[in-house]
């Protein structure tokens, strides 16, 4: 029996007679384990369930641009419409990434387990049951212009349900990272990816709060008098904004440090400038501010006056500006890893997670820089389809830094290492699909016209997308369960772990002595 | 297991609970702080419309500030704890937050003193919505408080250690929560 309590209960021992028996006291055990890794995996096993659908969504609301029809009802293109916008953050972006900040930060720290490791599993149910009620809610009414009152109170409880799971797991990961650390891993040798998502549960903790604490407003005000908020309909006023550029940045985070993680492992190099990566990945996370003042639109009017201009734009550079420039800031300085130091130039191993994390930051930086667009007055974009492909691009890209991340530290996780030739041509396809999915959306806002071209290519994007899914998941599903005590000759201490990582992961916790406590271990160098 | 590094001793706990304890208090910063910017903004129009804010309703202001002062005497009773939870007196540990628990049922009591007198019905007026929403999350809080306290008790005067860190967590919560109400009171009580 581990130490921690992770691991099977006990009590579900009395399942295991027969199929049914062994099937139900599985579906206990990982809905009652606190192994974090366990629950992180359920964590991104409905991410990726949730990615699949929700680009079929995409794809028939696509559809039915092109084809010109009244094939839908309008309530149905409505419940569509929006369980396709929340479902990209929530039901997507959120829980995958989330979920592997979850399966990997406390292994990746040097910790036995995650910091309230029941709080994180609440976290999952409380996400869970708000995410399958949402969808309920809004397909049978609710949402905002739902027409069935109840449903719409539904769908409004299901929306904090999820706010509170996800705050409850940030705690959990942001305490892990803040507390659990190894002797010796200072706050400046914790990981890439730890950092981000250090970054990411802070910035969850002061956005998703101030949304439950929105949401809490709108339900007792529609449940009984709906004259300060308005109707169902009123709330499209105030919901949106939570899942839109910039705030949905921070749902993404993780993907970044997918990438600041894989550079310096491609190049088989320590990181000469760990802080400015720290630096750049934090920038990123000034997007939850602007879920502080309650809104995602800070117009730059270059029509006005110049003074006016001046005070406009500062304010939009602080909130939108300072997002994008933390993601050239976490591109550039990764890819520092890769300057001559005398010898050769250094050539990178192209693996997968570098192939999804690249793919993942070129994409989200596309999404930030529409962010920014979005901002101008003078080009009339934010009520336009182009606002949504900001989304689409942000949360799809991000959603592939986190398969890249999956298939990163897939070893640890489940005893799999994917067959490269299968899983890095995904990261190419499913960077395709995603690009499909939201420049033909951008193109259409700056145009402002809807053509059947461009919901053709939105179509065969998504398309692409549900196909990434499939095949990761396929080629996952099908790896031997030999992944290797290190298959990519990583740099951190998760990676002296047997694969897959024990329930309780360190029997004897390791003293670090630099960033890269792995790679101390070869001829490149001696301990930073 | 493989280990490709030599094992140290077992790292020291870090305050893992008065840490996980802060960053609850941070989200509940924020969400105390986010609503009160929508009843900020929701008075703001209500007021350059023409009419007064709250409409017809008179606030009891001495129960009001009661309860901000049983919030601040609660605090100091959780600091007591700690201070006694230091000393390992278990009897003061005890008295500290038996008080602190009979403060939190005092502060809930005061509040619906506060509903009943102010008599409105939440289906009448969009300013009993907003007002019923906003305190009703900060009795949550309170709730939430209690809940923190009775643990606090039982694990701190029934085990066999003393529970510093969670004393010392349960005692920054209750700031949290004085901090919050302290902002509650000043826009909903004193500003109106």
């Amino acid at each position: 029996m581990d130490q921690t309590g992770a691991g099977v209960h006990p009590d579900n021992s009395l399942l295991s007679d027969g199929p049914i028996g062994r099937s139900a006291g599985a579906v206990a055990d990982w809905l009652t384990s606190s192994d974090h890794k366990k629950i992180g995996r359920l964590f991104t096993g409905f991410g990726l369930l949730g990615m699949a659908l929700v680009a079929v969504i995409g794809a028939l609301l696509q559809l039915e641009d092109i084809i010109d029809s009244d094939s839908f009802s309008g309530p149905t293109l409505r419940a569509f419409g929006q369980l396709h916008h929340f479902g990209l953050v929530l039901m997507v972006l959120a829980p995958l990434t989330v979920g592997l900040s979850l399966a990997v930060v406390p292994m990746q720290v040097g910790a036995r387990s995650i910091a309230f490791a029941r709080s994180a599993q609440f976290g999952f149910v409380s996400w869970f049951l708000g995410a399958v009620l949402t969808a309920v809610a809004v397909i049978n009414g609710g949402g905002i212009g739902g027409s069935d009152s109840d449903m719409v109170d539904l769908s409004l409880a299901s929306m904090a349900l999820m706010s509170i799971g996800l705050c409850a797991v940030a705690v959990s990961i942001a305490t892990t990272v803040l507390t659990s650390r190894a002797p010796g891993m200072t706050m400046r040798r914790v990981p890439f990816f730890s950092w981000s998502a250090l970054i990411q549960s802070l910035a969850i903790l002061i956005t998703l709060p101030v949304l439950l604490g929105l949401v809490v407003y709108l339900f007792v005000d529609h449940r009984h008098t709906a004259r300060v908020f308005g109707g169902s309909e009123a709330f499209g006023v105030w919901i949106p904004r939570f899942f839109s550029a910039p705030i949905v940045y921070i749902f993404a985070i993780p993907a970044l440090g997918v990438f600041a993680e894989a550079v310096p492992v491609a190049f088989g190099r320590r990181h000469p400038l760990r802080q400015v990566v720290f630096a750049g990945l934090a920038l990123v996370g000034i997007g939850g501010f602007s879920a502080v003042t309650m809104q995602n639109d800070f117009p730059v009017d270059f029509s006005g006056v110049g003074a006016d201009i001046i005070s406009e734009l500062v304010v939009m550079a602080f909130f939108v500006g300072l997002p994008l420039l933390g993601v050239i800031v976490t591109l550039f300085a990764s890819l520092l890893v890769a300057k001559p130091t005398g010898g050769p130039s250094p050539k990178p191993r192209l693996v997968s997670p570098l192939l999804f994390g690249l793919v993942s930051l070129l994409l989200i930086a596309l999404g930030a820089i529409v962010g920014v667009l979005l901002q101008i007055v003078d080009l009339e974009l934010s009520n336009s389809n182009a606002a949504t492909g900001s989304v689409v691009l942000v949360a799809l890209a991000g959603a592939l830094g986190a398969i890249g991340g999956l298939a990163f530290w897939s070893p640890k996780l489940s005893g799999r290492s994917g067959d490269e030739k299968k899983v890095a041509p995904l990261a190419l396809l499913g960077g395709l699909g995603t690009l499909l999915a939201g420049a033909p959306m951008v193109l259409t806002g700056i145009s402002g016209t809807q053509s059947s071209l461009m919901s053709t290519l939105s179509l065969v994007g998504y398309a692409l997308i549900v196909l990434t899914v499939l095949a990761y998941v396929a080629a996952m599903r099908s790896a031997p369960r030999d992944g290797g005590l290190n298959p990519w000759c990583a740099h951190t201490i998760e990676w002296s772990l047997a694969s897959p990582a024990p329930a309780d992961n360190y029997s004897a916790v390791p003293v670090l002595r630099s960033a890269e406590p792995e790679l101390d271990q070869t001829s490149e160098g001696s301990p930073s | 297991m493989t280990l490709a590094l030599p094992a140290g001793p077992a790292p020291a706990p870090r305050r893992q609970l008065f840490v996980g304890t802060a960053l609850i208090g941070l989200a509940g910063t924020a969400l105390i702080g986010g609503m009160l910017a929508v009843w900020l903004l929701q008075r703001q129009q209500v007021v350059d419309a023409g009419a007064r804010f709250p409409e017809k309703f008179i606030i009891p202001e001495v129960a009001t500030n009661v309860m901000l002062m049983t919030i601040y005497a609660l605090c100091l009773f959780a600091q007591w704890a700690v201070y006694s939870a230091h000393r390992q007196d278990r009897t003061h540990t005890g008295a500290a937050l038996g008080l602190v628990f009979v403060l939190g049922l005092a502060f809930i009591n005061a509040q619906a003193f506060v509903y009943s007198q102010m008599g409105m019905v939440l289906a009448e007026s969009g300013y009993a919505t907003l007002f019923y929403a906003l305190t009703g999350v900060m009795i949550a809080m309170v709730i939430i408080g209690l809940i923190f306290t009775a643990v606090t008790a039982f694990r701190a005067l029934g085990g066999r250690d003393w529970q510093l860190e969670l004393v010392s967590a349960h005692a920054l919560y209750w700031y949290f929560a004085a901090a919050a109400y302290s902002a509650v009171w000043f826009v909903v009580y004193v500003t109106k």
